[in-house]
C-alpha cells in the first residue's frame, strides 16, 4: 500500500535566469518501506524532501499522503499533517535548547493535543525506553552529546505514531559508532511496518543497506 | 488547539533569559509607576489649587455696582431726540448699597431646585485702632455657619473655630496679618472706628489666614448683625449675596438669569475666574503626555527585546514548524511573552506608582495659602491604575505584535538549508 505519492514535482528558483532545481519528478513510498534518496550535492534531493515534507509548499504537481491530495491545502491545515503524519529528523536542528528530553519528545503530541499530558508523557517515556535512553529523560538537551541528540530527535519524530518519517542527512553530523546504531533504529521502525521512511542521505553504506534507492542528478531521478 | 503548550514555550524562553526579560519589564513598570505618580500628584495638586480659588469663591455674585446711569436725562427728552448729545464728566447714579427686598431674594434662590445654597454678606470700610495707630481695613459682615457649609471657610481659620462667632454675639474673625501688626490674639479685644465715624470694640474669637498678604492684612469677618450695627444700617441691610449651586455649569446661565429678572448685577464664577480652567486642563494634557511618552519609550523596549529574542530563536522556531506548529501557533507563542512582560511589569509599576503616590501624600507641605494642610495632595484615584494598565497592555500589544508576527512567517526551509 502507498503512504507517499508524488507525481510530477517541479520546482524552479526564480532569479535572473530560471534555474530549474526539480523536473517532473515522480515516486511513491510503500507503507514500511526504507527509501533513500542519494544524489551529489545541489541535485535537488533536499529540496524535493522540503516539498514532500509539505514545509516548502511553492512547487508544480501534486502530493498524496495516504491517498489524500496535500498540494492543495493551506498552511495550517499542512501544519496540523506534519505534525499528525509526518516524522522529520535533521542534520544539525536537533532539539529546543531550553527543554528538557522528555519535554522536547512531548511537545508535538502536547500540540497534536489528542491525549491527556499523562498519556503524552507515557507515551514519550515508552519512545526514550524503545531508543534505550530512559536515562536522559531529565537532562537538558544541551548536555547531550550528538547521537544522544539524534535518538531523542527521532523519538520526537516517533511521538505521535507518523506514517512516514523523513530524515535530511540524519546520520551525516555522526560517526560511524552512532551512524549505525540510527541506521538500527530506523531498520526495526521499518520492520515493525507502522513505519516508512525516506531518508535523504550523502552516505553510501547507508543507502545501500535500505529497500530502494533512489538516485538523482540534475533535479531528475535517474534511477 | 493546545494553549497550554503555547504558553510553556513562552514561559520557558523567557524564563532562560531573566535578565532580558526583567529590563524589559522595568521599562513598563517605570513607565506606569511614572505614570500613576504623576497622575495622582498633578491631579491632587490641581483639586488643590482649584479647591483654592473654587471653593471659596461663590458660583454666582449678586451685589448692587456703582456705575452712570445708562440713559442720561438729555436723552429722555423729547426735544432733543434727534439731536446730537455731547456729555461731560459723568457720574455715577447715586444708589443705596443694599440690595433690595434681598429677604424676598434669598427666599426665592433657595426655592430653586439648582441652588444649594445662598448666604448674605455685608463689606464695610474700618480703621482698627491701636494707640495713636490707625490701620486700613475691611470689615465683612457673614452668616459663619453658612460660609463654612457652602464656602469652606473652616480651612481658613487658624487658633479657633468658625462656631465660636456664631455663639458671641461681638466677636470677630482678625486677619493673621492685622493681627501680627497690632500684637493682638485670640481672646484680647479689637477696636476700630466705622466710616461713619462710630467707634466700636469687639472680641477676638479666631484668625483667619487666607494666604494672600493683601488680604490678611485688611480683612476681618464678624456676624451680619454686628457690621449692620457699625454701618448704623437696619437689619434688612445687606450688600453681597453669594450663591453655591449643585452644578457649576449652571452658573453662567443662572447668572444671567438673575440679572435679567432682578435687575442687579450678578457675576457667575467662570467670567470671574477664566484663566483657572485652562491650567487645570493644560496641566493635565502635560501629564498624559509625559506619561504616554514613557509607555511608549516602555514599548520600544519590548520590541526590541522580542526582535532580538526572535533572531536568536530562528532555530527553534524552524524546528516547531517542522514538527507541526503554524505561523499562528509561533505567532501566539511570542505574544504570550510580549504580554507576560507587559503584566508583570505592569503589576508591579502599579504596586510601585501606589507606593511612591503614598510616600508623596505622607511627605510634609506646609503653605501659607492652606494652613490646615499639612501633607502634600494626592488623588488615589482607582481609575488612573485602570487607565495606567490599560496603556501597558496595549503597548505591549502593539510591541509585541509585529515581531511576534514576523516569527510566525519565518520560512523554516530557509533556516534549515542556510546551516
Amino acid at each position: 500500500m502507498e503512504i507517499l505519492r508524488a507525481e510530477n514535482i517541479s520546482k524552479s528558483f526564480h532569479g535572473d535566469v530560471e534555474n530549474r532545481v526539480l523536473q517532473s519528478v515522480s515516486l511513491d513510498v510503500k507503507q514500511g518501506e526504507f527509501v533513500s534518496i542519494m544524489g551529489k550535492s545541489g541535485c535537488g534531493k533536499s529540496t524535493l524532501l522540503y516539498i514532500l515534507s509539505t514545509m516548502d509548499s511553492d512547487y508544480k504537481g501534486e502530493i498524496f499522503l495516504n491517498g489524500e491530495l496535500l498540494s492543495n491545502k493551506t498552511p495550517d491545515e499542512l501544519a496540523y499533517v506534519r505534525n499528525k503524519h509526518i516524522g522529520f529528523v535533521f542534520q544539525f536542528h536537533y532539539l529546543l535548547p531550553e527543554f528538557s528530553v522528555l519535554d522536547n519528545v512531548m511537545l508535538p503530541a502536547l500540540k497534536l493535543g489528542e491525549k491527556s499530558k499523562e498519556e503524552v508523557r507515557h507515551d514519550a517515556i515508552e519512545k526514550l525506553k524503545m531508543l534505550d535512553i530512559t536515562e536522559l529523560a531529565g537532562k537538558l538537551a544541551t548536555q547531550l552529546s550528538g547521537g544522544q541528540k539524534q535518538r531523542v530527535a527521532i523519538a520526537r519524530a516517533l511521538i505521535n505514531e507518523p506514517q512516514i518519517i523523513m530524515g535530511d542527512e540524519p546520520t551525516g553530523n555522526l560517526d560511524s559508532r552512532n551512524a549505525s546504531i540510527v541506521f538500527d533504529i530506523f531498520r526495526e521502525l521499518c520492520a515493525g511496518g507502522k513505519h516508512s521512511m525516506l531518508i535523504v542521505t550523502h552516505d553510501h553504506d547507508f543507502a545501500t543497506k535500505s529497500d530502494r534507492i533512489i538516485q538523482m542528478a540534475d533535479g531528475k531521478i535517474v534511477s | 488547539m493546545n494553549k497550554g503548550v503555547l504558553f510553556k514555550i513562552a514561559k520557558t524562553h523567557l524564563l532562560a533569559r531573566k535578565k532580558q526579560t526583567a529590563i524589559a519589564a522595568l521599562g513598563v513598570t517605570f513607565g506606569i509607576g511614572t505614570f500613576i505618580v504623576l497622575i495622582s500628584f498633578m491631579t491632587g495638586l490641581n483639586g488643590l489649587l482649584d479647591g483654592l480659588i473654587l471653593n471659596r469663591t461663590p458660583h454666582i455674585r449678586i451685589y448692587n455696582d456703582l456705575k452712570p446711569s445708562a440713559k442720561q436725562p438729555v436723552e429722555l427728552s423729547a426735544e432733543f431726540r434727534h439731536a446730537e448729545h455731547a456729555i461731560y464728566s459723568i457720574k455715577p447714579k447715586s444708589s443705596q448699597a443694599s440690595i433690595h427686598n434681598n429677604q424676598g431674594l434669598m427666599h426665592a434662590l433657595r426655592r430653586d431646585a439648582r441652588v444649594k445654597g445662598v448666604t448674605p454678606l455685608i463689606t464695610s470700610r474700618v480703621f482698627y485702632m491701636s494707640g495713636a495707630i490707625q490701620l486700613n481695613g475691611t470689615l465683612t459682615g457673614i452668616d459663619v455657619l453658612d460660609q463654612a457649609r457652602l464656602f469652606d471657610f473652616q480651612n481658613y481659620i487658624i487658633n479657633g473655630k468658625p462656631e465660636n462667632l456664631a455663639n458671641t454675639t461681638n466677636g470677630i474673625i482678625l486677619g493673621a496679618g492685622v493681627a501680627k501688626k497690632l500684637s493682638l490674639k485670640v481672646g484680647d479685644y479689637i477696636q476700630f472706628v466705622s466710616s461713619t465715624g462710630g467707634q466700636f470694640r469687639l472680641k477676638i474669637v479666631a484668625l483667619f489666614q487666607s494666604g494672600l498678604t493683601d488680604v490678611d492684612n485688611v480683612q476681618s469677618y464678624a456676624n451680619i448683625k454686628t457690621v449692620q450695627q457699625v454701618q448704623g444700617a437696619g437689619s434688612s441691610y445687606v450688600t453681597d449675596l453669594y450663591v453655591k449651586l449643585f452644578d457649576i455649569e449652571e452658573s453662567k446661565p443662572m447668572s444671567d438669569e438673575i440679572a435679567r429678572t432682578y435687575g442687579l448685577n450678578a457675576v457667575d464664577i467662570r467670567t470671574a475666574n477664566a484663566q483657572f480652567e485652562t491650567g487645570t486642563s493644560v496641566r493635565n494634557m502635560i501629564t498624559f503626555a509625559v506619561s504616554i511618552t514613557l509607555l511608549i519609550v516602555a514599548g520600544f523596549g519590548i520590541y526590541n527585546i522580542l526582535n532580538m529574542l526572535i533572531f536568536q530563536k530562528m532555530n527553534d522556531i524552524a524546528i516547531l514548524k517542522a514538527t507541526g506548529f503554524s505561523a499562528g501557533d509561533v505567532k501566539r507563542i511570542f505574544m504570550y511573552q510580549a504580554m507576560m512582560i507587559g503584566i508583570m511589569g505592569g503589576i508591579l509599576g502599579l504596586i510601585l506608582g501606589f507606593f511612591f503616590s503614598w510616600l508623596i501624600s505622607v511627605s510634609p507641605f506646609e503653605t501659607e495659602a492652606l494652613p490646615t494642610i499639612k501633607t502634600f495632595p494626592v488623588n488615589f484615584n482607582p481609575l488612573f491604575y485602570l487607565i495606567g494598565t490599560t496603556f501597558a497592555m496595549l503597548t505591549t500589544f502593539f510591541a509585541g505584535y509585529m515581531p511576534a508576527r514576523k516569527a510566525g512567517q519565518i520560512d523554516p526551509v530557509e533556516i534549515i538549508r542556510g546551516q
